[in-house]
């Protein structure tokens, strides 16, 4: 529809105008309340109704306020951005809502609209006046946005250190000695500590070069004993695991859970899990909802090594068991995964795959390659390049746990041992969001997408991440390796067959497209795009501007803020503006999409704002070469 | 070496790797199948399923192989990896005497429970790891008071030579040494075992492990696409020095003394 293009392009003018558009009529809430359930989820019916009653379902464009009612304070300190003419005043559920001061977004010091990267703590102690919170008592105001408000939030020093690595824009800007150490640290994040000397002489060297780390995960039995830790060994910590312990067991004694506390710069959440308790320690300034998020994942890698099961009944056999035997061999998937979450991962922080970018033409011949050479003993099949899904084929009546293929991602991508070794792996594993109760059995095989390789030949044991291209096929029997074998062989020789090989390995090989390629000339330096229906996102290159662990973890500290200021229980937002020396970003939620776009700091928001509604056309044009929609059925 | 100009009957071996987490089945496959070596490499989940071939000088062996995951809660599923092998590699770390005791139980559960005609190879590894030892060779039951001894002076540093097997490369260190040559050689004896110390970070003895295998798999229970024809190789095979009906020892000379022919890597 050229007429909805040209309205999103000139956004201020069309206020009145209720949205209609393509994706709002394919897409309505039947397709989220699917959502969490698989990955890709069947097409579900499309009530055309939706749209008519409810014109918050699908704003076309995202359009800067032109509302006169808002208070002018506001849009000088900071930068507004509304969806006020996209909801009409009649949406009397969200302005009930909030009524009263209470249903403002209060979750912790990191309050959902803070204002990043400021290096002062004293200028935001003298800015912190009324304006923060007058507008959002009023409730016209709620549901629709909140301004990005400098004066309550107090940036933790790690994110002040991480914000001020990358982009300096202001020469006089001063970096604090203690913020220099936050930088650097976040470089040796995951260098390992050694072990004590067995005369303990270095102990307390040790101690502290553990203090040092910015994340920690502990995962403990509920009897106290230590089960996991990202850093350290039991000796160098079980003074700290046995204050964890107390804590925790005092509150539990309590009759009230232990859910979090702040000391100082650092959060801790705890996640109780049946026999286990789970503990999260960060200083990067996420949310307790990521945190605990982080830990859920955490405790499904344990699932997905022992079954529920088997692990409440070595507990409920001797309480006090030693869970690290059984376990053995999993802290590299744990690790994995604790490191993913430290760097910052999009697929964590959105709950969403990423797919690679395939013309729908070309992905409908492999999901018919895949139907085609399919055996009786397949569960599941997917196809998995550098980490992106390309296809999967799927029984009717079952469907994927975003979770579970996180677990297989991590397993395959992140923790070495499968993709190294080189050959065909076999693994029983149980996929916790399928059922808990049991094992699958997974045939895996690598290929190397480099040029002249030869298709099913080992692989280069020095080949990155990048390059890899997976097949893996899931079978509930465990003697069906050479089936799966099989299957995997007709599946290679199809795919060459019919060209479908060659048109993968070129995606691959060209990777993400920059920022720029997408949306040409734009002020937009990074987005990322969550489809809430098919419970997968998108994203452009982290390069050119977030190159390097320091400046990627930036940007997902950002991201990880946007988004929590957008799904804090309490939150109503629509759209969250921030601003920050470094950048300026916004964050759009809608029943469809969630949309978080990142620009430079000199972007001004009209630039930010015609951004993002240019993404969002973007995605409406490429939408079945972005995600897999349906994927092969059978 | 091996004569490529005529097409050799190649028939395939089933073989799976046994023996405690860590210590080094992965790698010696690595090493045999890529010619390379890791480090750090991380435990195997699950088993991994690979193919090498061998060259023998009448015959070509295509080895496939299943490298079984160590860890304890894979064990139940050993039984369908060793079920249909013709060979086993059952791995301990020369380093670590727990591994020697666990390789003695896989040997037994294979000489109860796998197919019969079975070939057994027990295999020391990380030999790199104690390579003064191996001068002493010969006298290793004082090697092993040496060690004793060796810890009381060096104190800690030794302890933690010996501690950190697993992921420690530097060790290279006369105590590190945790079982005698003599008393894995006897066992192996005693169990008719093929036997071999081995590294898979130097390469040392790894290849002479799989060629000897590939000698020791009686022509009989050899198939393969030219099954016929390797019949009546079956005397030129003889002379490469496999006894064709029996778990002969090939390793005699231990160490470095294997037959080092014609493996492809
Ligand atoms: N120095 C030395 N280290 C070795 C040698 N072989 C293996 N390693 C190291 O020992 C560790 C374990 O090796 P793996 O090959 O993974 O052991 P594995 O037997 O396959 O272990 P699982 O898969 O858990 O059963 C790795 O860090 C290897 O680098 C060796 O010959 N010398
Ligand atoms: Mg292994």
């Amino acid at each position: 529809m050229p007429s909805d293009e040209e309205r999103g392009a000139a956004p201020a003018r069309e206020a009145k105008t209720p949205p209609q558009n393509e994706a709002s009529t394919r897409e309505g809430n039947t397709a989220m309340e699917q959502s969490r359930e698989l990955t890709p989820p069947p097409l579900p019916p499309r009530p055309l109704h939706n749209l008519m009653n409810d014109p918050s379902a699908s704003p076309a464009s995202l359009r800067l306020s032109t509302r006169s009612s808002r208070p002018r304070l506001l849009s000088q300190a900071t930068t507004a951005l509304s969806l006020a003419d996209a909801h009409p005043p009649s949406r009397s559920e969200s302005i009930g809502a909030s009524d009263t001061p209470s249903s403002r977004p209060v979750s912790r010091k990191q309050s959902p609209s803070r204002t990043v990267g400021s290096n002062d703590p004293g200028d935001q102690d003298d800015s912190a006046s009324l304006k923060s919170y007058a507008p959002t008592r009023d409730p016209r105001f709620d549901g629709e946005s909140i301004i990005g408000d400098i004066s309550k939030y107090v940036p933790s020093p790690a994110w002040k250190a991480l914000s001020s690595q990358v982009e300096r824009d202001d020469p006089l800007e001063q970096l604090d000695p203690k913020t220099d150490y936050y930088s650097l640290q976040i470089e040796h994040e995951f260098d390992e500590i050694p072990p004590i000397d067995a005369d303990g002489s270095n102990e307390e060297a040790l101690l502290e070069l553990w203090k040092t780390k910015l994340k920690h995960f502990f995962i403990l039995s509920a009897s106290g004993k230590p089960i996991y830790s990202r850093h350290g060994d039991d000796q160098l910590i079980s003074n700290y695991i046995g204050i964890a312990q107390t804590l925790i067991s005092f509150y539990q004694g309590a009759g009230d859970q232990l859910k979090g506390f702040t000391a100082g710069d650092t959060r801790f959440v705890m996640l109780s899990k049946g026999p286990l308790n789970l503990v999260a320690v960060s200083r990067l300034g996420e949310s307790d909802v990521q945190l605990r998020t982080q830990l859920e994942s955490l405790y499904m890698q344990i699932l997905s090594t022992l079954t529920l099961p088997s692990m409440e009944k070595m507990f409920s056999n001797r309480p006090s068991t030693d869970l690290r035997r059984p376990l053995a061999g999993t802290d590299v998937l744990l690790d994995g995964l604790a490191d993913g979450f430290t760097r910052g991962s999009p697929s964590t922080l959105l709950s969403a795959l990423e797919c690679l970018r395939l013309r729908k033409t070309h992905r409908q011949a492999i999901n018919d390659t895949l139907l085609k050479v399919r055996l009786p003993g397949l569960l599941y099949g997917l196809i998995v390049a550098a980490g992106r899904l390309v296809s999967v084929v799927r029984p009717k009546k079952h469907s994927l746990h975003p979770g579970d293929l996180h677990l297989i991602f991590n397993m395959l991508f992140e923790a070495g041992s499968v993709k190294a070794g080189g050959g065909e792996n076999w693994i029983p594993l149980c996929l916790p969001g399928f059922n808990n109760t049991g094992y699958l059995y997974m045939y895996v095989s690598f290929f190397s997408t480099l040029e002249n390789s030869v298709p099913g030949s080992e692989r280069p044991s020095s080949s990155g991440k990048d390059d890899e291209l997976a097949i893996v096929l899931i079978s509930a029997n465990r003697e069906g390796f050479f089936e799966l074998q099989k299957m995997r062989n007709d599946l290679v020789a199809q795919l060459e067959k019919n060209g479908s090989m060659a048109v993968i390995k070129a995606a691959i090989r060209k990777g993400h497209a920059s920022c720029s390629d997408i949306v040409p000339n734009t002020a937009l330096r990074h987005f990322l795009y969550k489809s809430r229906g098919n419970v997968q996102f998108t994203m452009p290159s982290f390069e050119p501007y977030y190159h390097g662990l320091v400046a990627r973890r930036r940007l997902m500290t950002l991201y990880a803020t946007l988004h929590d200021s957008i799904h804090s229980r309490t939150a109503h937002l629509k759209v969250q503006h921030c601003v920050a020396h470094d950048a300026v970003a916004l964050a759009w939620e809608t029943p469809l999409f969630e949309l978080y776009c990142v620009a430079g700091p000199q972007a001004s928001r009209e630039a930010l704002t015609e951004g993002a509604n240019r993404v969002v056309r973007w995605i409406r044009r490429e939408e079945e070469r972005v995600f897999i929609i349906g994927g092969a059925v059978f | 070496m091996a004569d490529s100009s005529a097409p050799k009957p190649s028939s395939s071996v089933k073989l799976v790797l046994l023996g405690e987490a860590a210590v080094g089945k992965s790698s010696l496959v690595l090493r045999f199948v890529n010619d390379d070596f890791q480090p750090n490499k991380e435990p195997t989940i699950g088993a991994a399923f690979l193919t090498q071939k061998c060259q023998l000088p009448t015959r070509t062996i295509k080895f496939e192989i299943w490298d079984t995951a160590g860890q304890e809660r894979f064990a139940s599923l050993a039984p369908m990896y060793y079920r249909n092998a013709q060979a086993a590699l059952v791995v301990y770390d020369i380093t670590k005497e727990s591994s020697l005791v666990k390789a003695k139980h896989w040997v037994a559960e294979l000489q109860r429970q796998a197919s019969p005609g079975i070939v057994i190879a027990l295999v020391g590894n990380k030999l790199d790891l104690c390579e003064d030892d191996e001068e002493a060779a010969e006298e290793e039951s004082s090697g092993a008071s040496a060690t004793a001894a060796a810890d009381d002076e060096e104190g800690e540093e030794s302890e933690a030579a010996a501690e950190s097997t697993e992921n420690n490369d530097e060790g290279n260190n006369s105590t590190a040494r945790k079982v005698s040559l003599k008393e894995a050689k006897s066992y192996a004896d005693e169990e008719n075992l093929l036997f071999f110390e081995t590294s898979a970070k130097s390469g040392h003895n790894v290849g002479e492990v799989f060629t000897a295998i590939a000698n020791a798999i009686p022509e009989t229970s050899l198939k393969g696409r030219n099954a016929g024809a390797a019949a009546g190789a079956g005397t030129q095979a003889a002379l490469t020095g496999a006894n064709e009906n029996s778990r002969v020892n090939l390793n005699a000379a231990s160490g470095d003394g294997g037959p080092k022919e014609g493996c492809a890597c």
